[in-house]
């Protein structure tokens, strides 16, 4: 782990356990409703100020809390072209299987890649701290597995272009 | 040593003794369970299942009845019945939002239920019509009431909102209630009189209240992990003192007054944390089933056969019971309740937590 990373991810971790302080509240507008405040964004006091976390431009946490919900958006490293189809995809392919996930949001707030909804409900059902493991993980690990598959592409681009270059010869 | 109930994995939103202790009353989902706790294991007495949302609170007065209130803007007094089961009775409370919070009166004739329509219904049964009817306190409430607690004199009450404000009203109800005597909060106290209006030093939502036991002081917890003490100065006086003791634990949802001069809250740290002071100053004391205390026990157990296995599985050292952690309640406190107490101090009290626990702490 890199030497910025870590003071990064340990800021992130205690925004969120700090955020994930959540609890079952019925919709004030609504009659008999209960709804994720921090996405019907109608009941004022029931939010709280929103909270960007970030290491650099190009990588940002968004925390947005509110009495029974949390949405977390993550800004995903994006140094080139490649990486920005490399990351377009991913996402993609994770949102499309956003129920399986269970905390996923199936779009992303405007500027970032990827959205997670956590509301009072997923934090009774699953431990906490794990919740908050979970998501601090998936910020490790996307990183690497995009250099990863970028280091595999520009391989593969180069195997293509020996194969093809060899009649040639 | 604590005594721990495990009823399944659902949250416990709230939980009540009877008044001898022997049945216990926890919510369900959208029902509340009656256990019979007079023998080592639990047994289920009855089930109350008339409410169709989320039961947000319960409440068993001292003559037994058994008040709840949901989110489907109801609340239900169920009267026991010599078979062991319960009849229902709607309650009036012409409230069209959910209803949070409810707490019998100290005498047990009347009730109070807070909500999210911004009022706070004080029930009481009417005896020509046989129904509970309420009358509505709303001014100047501004949001959702979290929470509500009675006076010793069963008179004046307290209410915590979202709005970030504690406030003391007058619950006097002419016909049930007896002219109450002068308290440090007012002298004439009709019905609504808004008593105090107190906010945390950072501001915040106000998960909890509680008066003292002789009722002259008043505590809160809110969303900025404080507790706040307050003194009342006398009728329309500042009041004499309020402190406010912030600490480096998560919100705390709940508070108890221990005696007059200790205060124990939970909450999202999931363990009960002790306050003492008094009218000049509060600190905080010190932890019930403290997380860094139950560490060190367990970490001494863990061998080096143990950490290769877990490097070789998992890529890092964790524990084996890393998932769990180093408390008995395994998520979020919801409430505290006073359990048994002897020459006017609490001696144990019970807890309640999303992880579906009840727990009995020695204070």
């Amino acid at each position: 782990m890199s030497q910025s990373l870590r003071p990064y991810l340990s800021a992130v971790r205690s925004s969120l356990t700090a955020a994930l302080c959540l609890e079952d509240f019925a919709s004030q507008m609504a009659e008999r409703h209960n709804k994720p405040e921090v996405e019907t964004q109608k009941t004022l006091e029931a939010l709280l100020n929103p909270m960007v976390i970030a290491r650099n431009e190009n990588e940002q946490i968004l925390i947005e809390s509110s009495i029974n919900s949390v949405r977390v958006s993550i800004k995903i490293k994006q140094a080139d072209d490649i990486e920005e189809i490399l990351v377009h995809k991913f996402t993609r392919f994770l949102t499309g299987r956003a129920e399986h996930f269970f905390i996923l949001r199936r779009a992303p707030i405007e500027g970032y890649d990827i959205s997670f909804l956590i509301t009072n409900f997923h934090a009774e059902k699953m431990l906490k701290h794990k919740l908050v493991d979970f998501i601090i993980e998936f910020m490790e690990d996307v990183d690497k597995e995009i250099s990863e598959m970028k280091l595999f592409l520009n391989a593969r681009a180069r195997f293509v272009a020996e194969a093809y270059l060899t009649p040639f010869d | 040593m604590s005594k721990v109930f495990q009823f399944g994995h659902l949250p416990v939103h709230s939980h009540c003794f009877s008044q001898d202790r022997k049945t216990l009353a926890i919510t369900k989902e959208n029902t509340v369970e009656v256990y019979d706790v007079s023998t080592p294991s639990a047994k289920l007495l009855a089930t109350l299942k008339d409410h169709d949302k989320t039961v947000t609170a319960v409440d068993i007065s001292i003559h037994g009845r058994i008040v709840t209130c949901s989110q489907d803007r109801n609340a239900i007094v169920w009267e026991p019945l010599s078979d062991g089961s319960y009849k229902p009775t709607l309650v009036l409370l012409r409230i069209n939002r959910s209803a949070t919070s409810v707490k019998w009166a100290p005498n047990g004739y009347k009730f109070a239920v807070g909500s999210g329509a911004r009022v706070i219904a004080v029930c009481y049964f009417e005896q020509e019509n046989d129904w509970w009817i309420s009358k509505h306190i709303k001014k100047p409430i501004r949001s959702t009431i979290l929470s509500i607690e009675w006076h010793p004199n069963s008179v004046l009450l307290a209410a915590g909102s979202t709005d970030g404000h504690a406030r003391v009203f007058s619950g006097y109800v002419k016909g049930i209630d007896t002219k109450p005597e002068p308290t440090l909060w007012g002298e004439k106290l009709p019905f609504n009189t808004l008593c105090g209006d107190f906010v945390s030093s950072n501001g915040g939502w106000i998960h909890d209240v509680a008066f003292s036991p002789a009722g002259d002081v008043l505590a809160f917890v809110s969303h900025d992990s404080t507790v706040t003490v307050v003194y009342p100065g006398g009728a329309n006086q500042p009041p004499r003192s309020a402190l406010s003791v912030s600490t480096s634990y998560l919100p705390f949802t709940s508070c108890i007054f221990a005696n007059e001069s200790t205060v124990i809250a939970a909450g999202h740290s999931c363990h009960p944390v002790v306050f003492q002071g008094d009218e000049t100053n509060w600190v905080l004391s010190h932890a019930i089933d403290d997380p860094e205390k139950n560490k060190q026990a367990e970490d001494s157990e863990t061998s080096a056969l143990n950490m290769f296995r877990q490097m070789d599985l998992k890529g890092t050292v964790v524990g084996k019971n890393a998932s769990n952690l180093k408390t008995i309640h395994q998520n979020t406190i919801t409430q505290l309740r006073p359990y048994s107490e002897s020459n006017g101090s609490l001696t144990k009290f019970s807890s309640s937590g999303i992880d579906g626990r009840i727990v009995i702490f020695s204070a």
